[in-house]
């Protein structure tokens, strides 16, 4: 006899999606992007935003260039993604960071001379004053990933109309982490909106030799979660995506994974010199497609901002970051105690002699 | 002979070790082209090809796990993590497999990988890139650990590591990767395992350290001998097994001892010297023995590492009172 049996594979399929190409140029009407909730307003807003990211960026290169920043990790040419992701989520949601979302951590409130204390290896950076329980950078790639189902079980056992979102490299979807949060987030149905900030590269590692994987959102699939692409240099497409992911799983319908596609256009950090290992033939043809150039052309084009306009944000996003990377810069260093004071809720007499110590070596120090 | 930085004797130990033993295999991330972040695997893919010189998607359990995997067949992969503090999702698979292979296999199958990776502090690192936890190691059954602490142990102690037929962790003190240049007979020589070596002979007092705060640890003696305090010192390099042999002659003679280690301090490597000498040296001993360690707090950012490592004066003030007891 024979037992034979078979199970039909579904074909599946993983939409890509554009609305706003490279030379500017938009596929949706404005009024039905206004419809979908784009308003003119809000494109403006957008690129304010990524303005004030990149500004930010090349001020923090500067800054460890000239030894007043350690090793700092760019977001250039990935300054939409942060835009959309933060502009679609709501003030209650948490966001579980990997470390290249300025932007989006810039609009959920964090302030830029707190993002500089952190690359500045200042840990009072991460005790965030604007959104209290998103989560600070995560170093060790997709750790975060298992995070992100803890805080959305939460929100769901609580049943809080919230919704976590996470980021992560393409690099991350090679670890168990990813893939065992993906799982997870399945089989709980948690209210969650993975998203995969594909910038090409991890370190020197180029995304065709992370994974065989045609797209990695397809990794979703076999989590049994919804999944898609989107331009990640088209901050309309990622935010219209990401908002109604978010949308979908604060109304119960579940977890959702967003491929944002992207170009790495930095070094991987500014420790990192990608010449060893990539073409700058590669990296010019990544300029064409970049995210900001095509905003400014369709906001210029549709009207909506003049040249002066566009000048005026400059300048404006320019002296912002002047003024915070001066509060950075003035800052009194914290007391070398306080590597105790945040061990435990309350340290250990044990520990009292170690600390003593510490107090001993800062007057040493006073005394140099 | 050739003059070289550590990093340098750690790339040409690679370089030596394949050209003689066609079955070693370089894996892990950002080898290949980019030659390591800190370049200790520059040039290997370009000699000696993609198959044995592997860039790994990024995915720590698989490295450990597939060298396991290698080794079982008779391979000798070398691994290499990134950075220590990425070296936890490895360690599962190390932990449960690598050092037990030959125990359950009853030696049908053993483990002759290496493990290597960059750690310790000193260096303004981000977070997650400057601990010390060789200790966790060190508590593992059926595996070395060793710690070069100059460019000749370097070279001499990772070719040793890479013929032994067991698994070895081998953690390089990035601090110290280009802080000194030495003349290294690059000859294909290794040096003998398990034990320490013996820096600077003494008769008051034995420091041992290990990795980068030796350099600390030296200055040291060399400050205590202008006051014409005599210390030995001791380069630990084999963290596990420990040479207690090396270790209990020593303070037969001097009857003082300091440990230094950069690391958190309980439960560490010093503490476990501590103990042996406790149990074994008491009646040799002038006065306690002490440590001078990081402390039992998170490794803090660049801001405040200078506060956490030991520094030159931390451990005089620890000879003084040795010598005073
Ligand atoms: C678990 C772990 N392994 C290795 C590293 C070292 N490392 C830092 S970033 C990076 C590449 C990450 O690539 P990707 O996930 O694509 O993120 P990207 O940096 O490109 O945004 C690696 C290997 C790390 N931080 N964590
Ligand atoms: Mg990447």
């Amino acid at each position: 006899m024979n037992h034979n049996t078979e199970k039909t594979e579904n074909i599946f399929r993983v939409g890509y999606t554009q609305y706003l190409n490279e030379e500017g140029r938009l596929f949706e009407s404005l009024k039905n992007l206004s419809v979908a909730g784009v308003s003119s307003e809000l494109l403006v807003e957008f690129y304010r935003w990524m303005l004030f990211t990149r500004t930010f960026d090349c001020k923090a290169i500067a800054l460890q260039r000239t030894g007043r920043l350690g090793t700092y990790a760019s977001c250039l040419g990935q300054e939409a993604v942060g835009a959309a992701i933060g502009k679609a989520m709501r003030e209650e949601d948490v966001f579980i960071q990997a470390y290249r979302e300025t932007a989006a951590v810039l609009i959920r409130g964090v302030k830029p001379e707190e993002i500089l204390m952190y690359w500045g290896g200042d840990e009072r950076g991460m005790d965030f004053q604007g959104p209290r329980e998103d989560m600070p950078c995560t170093i060790p790639i997709a750790s975060q990933c298992c995070h992100a189902v803890g805080i959305s079980y939460a929100m769901k056992i609580r049943k809080e109309p919230r919704v976590a979102v996470v980021v992560c490299g393409d690099g991350a979807t090679s670890k168990g982490d990813f893939y065992e949060s993906v799982n997870a987030a399945g089989v709980w149905q948690l209210p969650l909106v993975f998203i995969i900030n594909n910038n090409q590269w991890a370190i020197s590692l180029p995304r065709d030799e992370q994974s065989s994987c045609e797209t990695l959102a397809q990794k979703a699939i076999a989590g049994g979660i919804s999944c898609e692409q989107v331009d990640g240099n088209d901050v309309i497409a990622c935010y219209i995506k990401i908002k109604a992911a978010i949308d979908r799983a604060r109304q119960g319908q579940g977890p959702h994974l967003i491929e944002t596609i992207s170009y790495r256009l930095s070094d991987h950090t500014t420790a990192d010199d990608a010449s060893r290992y990539r073409d700058d033939d590669n990296v010019g043809e990544a300029w064409q497609k970049e995210p900001m150039t095509r905003l400014r052309n369709l906001l210029l084009h549709e009207l909506i901002i003049d040249k002066a306009g566009v000048e005026q944000l400059e300048k404006q996003c320019s002296d912002e970051i002047d003024a915070a990377v001066a509060r950075y810069l003035a800052i009194p260093p914290a007391s070398p105690t306080t590597m105790f004071e945040y061990l435990y809720e309350t340290l250990p007499d044990h520990y009292l002699d170690q600390l003593e110590q510490v107090q001993k070596k800062i007057l040493q120090e006073g005394e140099k | 002979m050739k003059d070289m930085t550590l990093i340098d004797a750690v790339n040409n130990a690679l370089f030596d070790a394949m050209a003689e033993d066609q079955d070693i295999i370089v894996l892990g991330e950002d080898v290949g082209a980019n030659g390591g972040v800190f370049r200790a695997t520059e040039g290997l893919q370009a000699e000696y090809g993609r198959e044995r010189v592997i860039d790994t998607p990024l995915a720590e359990s698989l490295i450990s796990g597939m060298a396991i995997g290698l080794a079982a067949q008779g391979m000798k992969p070398v691994v290499e993590i990134q950075f220590m503090g990425f070296i936890y999702a490895a360690f599962d698979q190390f932990l449960c497999h690598a050092g037990r292979m030959r125990n359950r296999t009853r030696g049908r199958l053993t483990c002759p990988m290496v493990l290597r990776a960059p750690y310790g502090g000193g260096i303004h690192a981000p977070e997650h890139h400057s601990e010390s936890t060789e200790a966790i190691f060190a508590h593992i059954p059926g595996i070395r650990v060793v710690i070069p602490s100059s460019p000749g142990r370097a070279y001499g102690l990772l070719l040793a590591a890479i013929r032994d037929p067991d698994p070895v962790v081998f953690l390089e003190p990035k601090r110290i990767y280009r802080l000194q240049t030495e003349s290294v007979d690059n000859n294909g020589q290794a040096l003998p395992l398990d034990v320490c070596f013996t820096l600077r002979e003494g008769s008051d007092v034995t420091l041992i350290s290990w990795g980068a705060m030796l350099y600390e640890t030296l200055q040291a003696a060399d400050q205590l001998a202008e006051r014409n305090i005599s210390a030995e010192v001791i380069d630990l390099a084999s963290i596990k097994p420990i040479d207690k042999t090396t270790i209990l002659s020593s303070i037969a003679k001097t009857g003082r001892c300091v440990i230094i280690s950069e690391a958190a301090r309980s439960g560490g490597v010093a503490s476990e010297i501590a103990a042996i000498i406790a149990e074994e040296g008491l009646m040799t001993l002038l006065a306690p023995v002490m440590r001078v360690t990081g402390y039992d707090t998170i490794m803090p950012l660049a801001k405040m590492e200078k506060y956490y490592m030991p520094s030159v004066e931390q451990i005089i003030t620890a000879v003084n009172n040795v010598m005073e007891f």
